[in-house]
């Protein structure tokens, strides 16, 4: 009895020590910190940060490659957790967020064509669009579909709104916009001109009520010299020096700009034009 | 020829697969992929060799001089289970790769019934350290020489229509009797050699 416990011991302490000392030889390094990050980012592989998905952001943050402030749409909360987790000074996120740079829904722009195709934005684009405008949204629902948070939905007017709170700035709209029309702006900004024509003044009234018509009364009322004209056809604010103050939004003929600070105002304008 | 009709018995005539059924999880598991088959192979070449040696020097110096002889499934057992981990922490070194791919099957090595089967068959025919471990590498070639041929007719089936109800494992099982079959061919051949 004795011997048969002395036996299996001494055995299961000889196979057990050299299993350490294999262990030793042949070690991998393996950060521990990745699974930890890992666990932290939100896991919608939204590739806002440019790693592929979470899991390749998790290796590149642990390796040191990637700032802990990478993961734009987990923001702030998640900055300072990983932060925590590789023992850096937290870094302030900037919060974004999506703005749709259209406002020619079905009652204000012009429609042209009747479009009974697969329904996809790109493939609308390659037709050249059901309406006059050839730089607006084309209303199809690509950013819908694109976005992993359930932040984009389709208003009655064919025009996809972005829902501010659930919005986490990834930009995955951005790239599913065959037009450009989806832009990431600072999510404190409050005034947008929401136009992407570079058509002249006179072209853009004749397809559209709410578009840009370069007539520069925005430029020249801004008090922080914040807009300016780009290929002298379309107003486009600076966000860094934007305050806000929407003096540029109550100017606007056309209310091309919108200031969501007042946001009751601007549907009803909308409605005035047409 | 000893040896040889060793070799012979443990690569063809008493094929652990085909002869024995000994091995049939991993044999039938990591099949699909000719690369993982032969991965495979060379785990188990090694922890069925090692494990033999090391069982059957504990069996003729400790076991047996001791009359210890009832503990042998469970000191067998945990030779074979050292030697897998050490399979297992030197695969994950040195190729990542095929220990992804061999997944949840590099451990169950340790479940492979081949390799305690092949211990114990050393036992029975009371072979000494080194026809042991002759025994078991040989043994360990027949199990891979099996698995590598059946991974190339696995991969095979992909280009093939094959009915859905036999897809996959039912298929399987069949072509392993089938091949099982053939190898029953090698049964009367080298009589003179193989006990």
């Amino acid at each position: 009895m004795l011997s048969a416990v002395l036996t299996l011991g001494a055995a299961g302490l000889v196979f057990g020590g050299f299993l350490a000392l294999a262990a030793q030889r042949f070690k991998v390094e393996e950060d521990s910190r990745v699974a930890e990050i890992l666990a932290v980012l939100p896991g919608a592989n939204c590739g806002a940060c440019g790693f592929p998905g979470c899991a390749g952001l998790a290796e590149a943050v642990a390796k040191g490659e990637a700032p802990c402030k990478a993961c734009v749409p987990g923001g702030d909360a998640v900055a300072e957790k990983l932060a925590s987790i590789m023992g850096m000074a937290r870094e302030a996120v900037r919060p974004m967020k999506a703005v749709v740079y259209c406002q020619g829904d079905d009652d204000r722009a012009e429609i042209v064509a009747e479009y009974h195709g697969v329904m996809d934005c790109r493939a609308l684009h390659q037709l050249g669009g059901s309406k006059g405008c050839p730089y607006g949204c084309l209303g199809l629902g690509n950013c819908v579909r694109a976005c992993a948070f359930g932040a984009i939905y389709m208003a009655p007017g064919g025009l996809p709104v972005v829902n501010e709170e659930k919005c986490t700035g990834c930009g995955a709209c951005v790239r599913a916009c065959p037009r450009g029309v989806i832009d990431l702006v600072p999510a404190d900004k409050q005034v947008h001109i929401l136009c992407r024509s570079y058509d002249k003044g006179p072209q853009v009234r004749q397809y559209c009520k709410v578009g840009c018509i370069a007539c520069r009364i925005c430029v020249r009322s801004c008090p922080q010299n914040a807009i300016s004209m780009d290929r002298d056809t379309l107003a486009v604010i600076d966000y860094s020096l934007c305050d806000n103050c929407g003096i540029c939004a109550t100017k606007c003929p056309v209310k091309t700009i919108v200031d969501n600070n007042n946001k009751s105002e601007v549907p009803e304008a909308g409605k005035q034009v047409s | 020829m000893e040896v040889l009709g060793i070799i012979l018995a443990g690569v063809l005539v008493n094929n652990f697969v085909f002869m024995q059924y000994l091995g049939i999880c991993p044999f039938l598991g990591v099949s699909k992929d000719f690369d993982m088959a032969t991965g495979m192979s060379g785990a188990v070449i090694f922890v069925i060799t090692v494990a033999s040696t090391v069982t059957a020097a504990l069996e003729q110096y400790v076991l047996k001089p001791l009359e210890l002889e009832y503990l042998r499934t469970i000191v067998y057992i945990l030779v074979i289970a050292s030697f897998v981990q050490l399979v297992e922490i030197f695969m994950k070194k040195t190729l990542p790769g095929l220990y992804q791919a061999l997944g949840i099957y590099l451990p169950l090595i340790t479940t492979n019934c081949a390799v305690l089967g092949a211990a114990m068959l050393n036992v029975t025919k009371s072979y000494g350290v080194v026809l042991s471990t002759v025994s078991g590498f040989a043994g360990a070639l027949g199990w891979s020489l099996a698995i590598i041929i059946f991974a190339g007719i696995r991969e095979r089936w992909k280009l093939m229509d094959i009915p859905a109800t036999l897809d996959g494992f039912p298929l399987a099982l069949i072509s392993t009797g089938l091949m099982s079959l053939a190898f029953l061919g090698f049964s009367g051949l080298f009589s003179n050699l193989v006990k």
